[in-house]
């Protein structure tokens, strides 16, 4: 799939985009520090230093903007932050860390890997006001594995700049504050974008998830307090400081304030990010992506991610882009804003199998659900697509997903579950048609109409 | 109700619990059955296996209860359908990849995946897929792995971690590819891996000396205590027929927790061993030939009864693994018979100072008590082979703060990180003592002749101030400070250390026994419960140097035991008459006894045993000894009868401990005993070339010495000559070459092996082994040289009578 970030593409429909994260799209070398100056790159730190605003006012302004977490659960992000200790930092013995999931590894997102690409300093402010907000003198961001090349390498450059401009480090610009932003690859694991497996990863130890409680506030890396924030929700802290909380509540919808960056992949003319207001109809972001390609109707969508339950096309059509819209509507989850649209000739079986096999590849193997249900769900359903299905598959299915589902020790359980849940669900006749004919509905219909 | 108390409701009964505790122990508490599979009371919390998963009222989901902590008011259900169908779900994703081969596993009748799947599980799975097939590893001679069994609880992963403190085993891969394993393929080394057994909930552990051979309901068990260090583990022994089949750790928070030693396991395969005597032998003429218990009776009161004038060249030495009773009938004989020259102290060559004896060494403290210390000094200990039940208590210290430190002739491996390791050669253990003593501003007017330009470095400062600072802390000393040529120094100035920084002097006593042997009394200076002796006798060093002429052994292998064996061979083969009360045939009894009187080994004898605690420990026995071997207890009985000594008419081992009880009833345990003679400051040697050693972990006693599990594993295999690469250098050898050991006429050849643990100017040549029983004192000045003819494998010492072939060898 193509992921380049759309700038000034189609816009067809007229709405208002790359507002907060991508906002340096326009320039040449957009991810240079001296582009990031011309949007008012580092105003917002340097406003808080100035005005010697103190941790709470920031942690208050987050929390009035309305910022929910951009990695997938939507927790707002200034009430996270509020459940750090509030102890000063240079109190021996006191630690804590603010890390970044830079972990993107959810089937269909790529919406953190171009912000890092284009616009790292946005990261790199939003790193140095989050670690001040919740009193962390050191800051980590987590990258995966697969970013060693080109996005490392832009991230730590704008850390070096940031260094070099005396933004971070020690005492800076003669503040008294210290904030070390350290750049770390992990090795490529799905579950270490899971908040705690990161931890474990970062410390150097194999990538498995720990049991919370405690949490990461009172128990993180190195058993220190921690905070972890998904990259987009940290790169969006700047704008939020720079144009004041009420300005980024505006674009979004009542739950929810800013813009949120989507990462439209599959059957649609022109894929990419897109950064637009929350609440914007799915409609209008299809169209963004200028509509279904060579004009086949729309089947269905995976609104948040390839673990989020998928969306029969006719219901998509009336939700809007926002968590609410998306969970009441759809009883799906807006996710990490990965989009994945499929049209008409998508066979379902085929593409649950597909889904299964990265959960059953990425499962860490802690947990007994999902060590060895997630291999199960796989099999069956490769047994179903090669024509070896009976009919008591599709109970199973079911059954397997749901001993699966809200057993485990992180999310990946339910991960693995929801698609199984969703597409038997919507598509069972297409599961029934395999199982009956050893064969896919879709084909047939497609030989049929050929 | 205190503070800390809250009330929750668990299947309707209101329980008190503690706030903080997983909700699991609390229904544990009550008699409420959770079933778990990762969940152990001693490990960290993993919550990873899902089967403990309870209903909490309010809570979305089932929640593990292992690692769920009481809320107050918190209402739980373990048996309402949620709860049920959450238990039900894991059991069936736990047995979709299990092969389900009960019928062919060791673990089945005893396995928690058995009992649980049959409380949880279905009769039959709605799983038609393939199985999971994982390919075994091999991890040496004590544990047999199955991994295809394993459920991936990583008890054994956090055994080692936590409990033994080297990670040996480890989980790899991911999802469905997981895998226990040792990283790279190599043997599990820590002395205590037997425990995994245990903790396997399935059968992918397994004993592997014990495969195959037995299943669990055709066992009988029986509890013990395993003699084999200073903590009297308990132990339960299984037993197949009349043969044990296997030996595993009885709870007793007190002593051994839940933990045994894998000497202790193992050991019980030398029961069997082609050397275990299993008839009275006698000798005529030059050979030892078969007979029967009078005859040899008769025979051994021929040698033990004195003529007139004659009654002190009787010289006893017994084994200080031997029963408290047979440690107390000996001493009983011998001074009956007129004799003063009893002792057990084989190994030890420094006997001065001898006021200054405790009644009994002693840790100073009850074992659980070593968990919490502040500080410690560990000197001449090398205390995880020594003692590798006290070293996981202590290693709890360690983990919580305690700064530990150490003062050895070798870098001894550690399962915690050491605050200071003072690693010098032998003969400068004195110095870096009395540096310590210095630094510590001790009262050292008894010890004449020491320098008095003390080299003290920042490292003495440092231990002393960790000693100082903490609230409980000791100075420990171990075996190889109870070996030292400068025991007493030694004991000395660890007393006066202690005494300066308020800590406590804690001493492991070497052996399963030994501390029993000193309160029976079975020592040359004082009688039973530590009163001096009428008439002191001679030390085992005299007795073994030549000190008698006839001579009673009591478990005693003295080619293996004797400080010097090379010594104690030529004396007993100069002696007028040797009877010995043994198990096993060794290399000088064989050449040497006039009379062997077979006896019961560990699991087969009545026996009291005395730990570092104090704690008095008896055990009956669970089976009987083989063919006509007795308990020591009784051959004691007919023997003096046949000798006509009055006082041995005991009709039942009870009487016997009852008697040692009463003669102890006014002992105080008391490190701290002063002699009234002073000391004289051993300066270190000029010597260019010294050798240090030690007794190897399984070559402390004979059954252990002949349990093949045990001599096959990495610890069991000690036949070398260990030096540094300077002194490899120095001498022109390579690593595996042979290398001639020249101690003063005594000779031995060992293959040279690299060991950066050990001191410059010093060849670490083990005692108690087979290849080094030529040799004489393990600690002092020899010269090696490159070169000479490497010995084969030990040889079997034939017992005349019993045809070969009886060594059970492990599968």
């Amino acid at each position: 799939m193509s992921t380049s970030t759309n700038s000034a593409g189609p816009n067809a429909s007229g709405l208002r985009q790359n507002q907060v994260c991508y906002t340096t799209l326009e320039y040449e070398e957009p991810w240079s520090y001296e582009t990031y100056l011309k949007i008012g790159g580092y105003k917002a730190w340097q406003k808080i230093l100035d005005e010697k605003l103190s941790p709470e006012d920031v942690v208050q302004i987050v929390k009035d903007s309305g910022l929910r977490g951009r990695g997938g659960a939507g927790f707002p992000t200034g009430l996270k932050w509020s459940f750090m200790p509030k102890t000063d930092p240079k109190t021996p013995g006191a630690q804590s860390y603010f890390v970044v999931n830079s972990d993107e590894s959810e089937p269909g997102t790529c919406k953190d890997r171009d912000l890092l690409r284009f616009n790292p300093h946005a990261l790199v402010e939003g790193m140095l006001i989050g670690s001040y907000a919740i009193r962390a003198s050191v800051s980590y961001n987590y990258m995966r594995g697969e970013f060693m090349d080109e996005v490392y390498a832009r991230f730590s450059q704008a850390v070096k700049d940031a260094y070099a401009n005396g933004w971070a480090g020690k005492d800076i610009r003669g503040s008294g504050h210290d904030i070390e932003v350290i750049p770390t690859l992990g090795a490529g694991a799905y579950i270490c974008g899971e908040e705690t497996a990161l931890l474990e990863s970062l410390e150097g130890k194999k990538g498995q998830p720990r049991f919370k409680p405690p949490f990461p506030a009172g128990y993180g890396l190195y058993g220190k307090p921690t905070t972890i924030n998904n990259t987009e929700s940290v790169s969006s802290v700047p704008a939020i400081i720079r144009n004041g909380p009420e300005w980024f509540k505006s674009m979004g919808v009542e739950t929810a304030g800013g813009q949120k960056c989507f990462s439209v992949s599959g059957h649609v003319a022109s894929p990419a990010n897109f950064e637009i207001d929350l609440g914007t109809p799915f409609s209008s972001l299809l169209e963004l992506a200028g509509g279904m390609k060579d004009g086949i109707p729309l089947k269905a969508v995976i609104p948040g991610g390839s673990s989020v339950p998928v969306v029969p096309g006719d219901i998509m059509m009336q939700v809007n882009m926002d968590y609410d819209s998306i969970s009441k509507v759809a009883g799906s989850m807006l996710g990490s804003g990965a989009v994945i649209v499929m049209n008409e000739t998508t066979d379902m079986v085929q593409a649950l199998r597909r889904i299964s096999r990265f959960y059953y590849s990425e499962s860490c193997g802690q947990c007994t659900p999902c060590r060895e249900g997630t291999g199960w769900l796989y099999r069956m359903l490769s047994r179903i697509v090669e024509g070896k299905g009976v009919p008591e598959d599709i109970a199973k299915l079911e059954d397997v997903a749901g001993k699966i589902a809200g057993r485990t020790i992180c999310a990946l359980g339910d991960a693995a579950a929801m698609p199984v849940q969703s597409f038997v669900k919507h598509y069972r006749h297409e599961f029934e048609y395999y199982i009956e004919h050893k064969r896919s509905l879709v084909a047939d219909k497609l030989g049929q109409a050929a | 109700m205190s503070d800390d108390t809250v009330n929750i409701t668990v299947d309707g009964r209101t329980l008190p619990a503690k706030k903080g505790q997983m909700l699991i122990e609390v229904t544990d508490a009550a008699g409420i059955n959770v079933p778990r599979f990762c969940y152990h009371k001693k490990l960290s919390v993993a919550a990873n296996c899902r089967m403990c998963l309870v209903e909490v009222e309010k809570a979305p989901k089932p929640l593990p209860a292992c690692a769920t902590p009481v809320m107050p008011d918190m209402i739980v259900h373990t048996q309402s359908s949620l709860a049920r169908e959450a238990q039900q779900g894991t059991m069936e994703f736990l047995l979709i990849n299990h092969p389900l081969d009960c019928p062919i596993c060791d673990q089945g009748g005893i396995c928690e995946l058995q009992d649980v799947a049959m409380g949880y599980g279905q009769s039959a799975s709605q799983y038609t897929e393939g199985k999971r097939v994982v390919f075994d590893k091999y991890i040496g001679p004590l544990i047999a792995t199955e991994m295809t069994r394993c459920i991936h609880c990583t008890r054994c992963v956090r055994f080692g971690e936590e409990i033994a403190g080297i990670r040996e085993l480890g989980a790899t891969g991911r999802g469905e590819n997981v895998r226990i394993g040792t990283y790279i393929a190599k043997s599990v080394v820590s002395e205590v891996s037997g425990n995994v057994i245990d903790i396997c909930p399935v059968g992918a552990l397994t004993a592997r000396p014990s495969r195959y051979s037995a299943r669990a309901w055709e066992l009988r068990q029986q509890p013990s205590i395993a003699p084999h260090d200073s903590i009297g583990s308990n132990v339960s022994v299984f037993i197949d027929g009349s043969t044990v089949n296997q030996v595993v750790p009885r709870d007793n928070e007190s002593v051994n927790e839940v933990w045994i030693s894998d000497r202790d396991r193992f050991s019980y395969q030398g029961l069997r061993h082609a050397e275990r005597m299993t008839t009275p032998l006698v000798r005529e003429g030059e050979a030892l030939v078969p007979t029967d218990w009078s005859s040899a009776l008769a025979r051994a009161a021929a040698v033990l009864t004195p003529t007139p004038g004659s009654e002190a060249d009787l010289g006893t030495l017994v084994a200080p693994h031997s029963t408290l009773e047979e440690l107390y009938l000996a001493q009983k004989l011998t001074r009956g018979l007129g004799s003063p020259h009893i002792d057990h102290r084989l190994s030890q060559v420094d006997f001065s100072q001898a006021k200054a004896d405790p009644v009994m060494p002693w840790l100073g403290m009850n074992l659980p008590d070593l968990e919490t210390l502040n500080a410690a000094l560990l000197v001449g200990s090398n205390i995880r082979k020594d003692q590798p039940i006290a070293a996981l208590r202590l290693r709890k210290s360690a983990l919580a703060g305690a700064e530990i430190s150490l003062i050895n002739p070798k870098r001894v491996p550690l399962n915690f990180e050491a605050a200071e390791q003072i690693t010098v050669r032998y003969d400068r253990l004195v110095e870096q003592m009395h540096a310590l003593a210095v630094a510590a501003g001790c009262d050292l007017s008894a010890l004449e002749g020491a320098p008095g330009d003390a080299q003290v470095s920042t490292q003495h400062q440092r231990i002393v101030e960790s000693l100082k600072s903490g609230e409980r802390s000791a100075v420990m000393l171990g075996n190889l400070a109870a070996a030292h040529p400068a025991r007493a120094t030694l004991l000395y100035l660890a007393r006066q250390i202690a005494r300066a920084t308020n800590a406590t002097v804690s001493l492991l006593p070497e052996r399963g026994n030994t501390a029993g042997a000193w309160l029976a009394g079975a020592v040359p200076h004082r009688g039973p419960g530590g009163v001096a002796a009428d008439r002191e006798g001679s030390n085992a060093a005299q007795l073994l140097a030549g000190g008698a002429r006839r001579y009673l052994l009591v478990n005693a292998e003295t080619d293996y035991d004797a400080a010097s064996p090379a010594a104690a061979a030529q004396a007993l083969h100069d002696a007028d008459g040797v009877v010995a009360l043994a198990s096993y045939l060794s290399p000088t009894l064989a050449s040497t006894a006039d009379v062997i009187l077979p006896i019961a080994e560990f699991t087969e004898t009545f026996g009291t045993y005395v730990n570092a605690a104090g704690q008095w420990q008896t055990t009956k026995g669970a089976v009987a000894p083989p063919g006509e071997a007795r308990p020591g207890w009784k051959v004691f009985r007919v023997l003096a009868e046949a000798l006509g000594l009055e006082g041995f008419g005991f009709d039942s081992p009870e009487a016997i401990t009852q008697e040692v009880q009463r003669a102890c009833t006014s002992v105080e345990l008391n490190n701290l005993l002063d002699a009234d003679d002073k000391l004289e400051y051993p300066g270190s040697l000029a010597a260019p070339m010294v050798r240090s050693g030690e007794t190897p972990i399984y070559r402390t006693d004979p059954l252990v010495r002949r349990s093949q599990p045990l001599q096959k594993s990495t610890d069991g295999k000690q036949a070398f000559m260990s030096m540094n690469a300077s002194v490899l250098a120095s001498i022109g050898a390579s690593e595996g070459d042979a290398v001639t050991i020249d101690q003063g006429g005594a000779r031995a050849v060992l293959p040279a092996k690299l060991d950066e643990a050990i001191p410059d100017g010093t060849v670490w040549v083990p005692m108690g082994l087979y290849e080094t029983r030529t040799l004489g004192t393990v600690f002092g000045e020899v010269t090696v040289s490159q070169g000479g003819e490497l010995p084969g494998e030990p040889a079997i010492t034939a017992v005349p009578g019993i045809a070969g072939g009886q060594v059970k060898e492990a599968v």
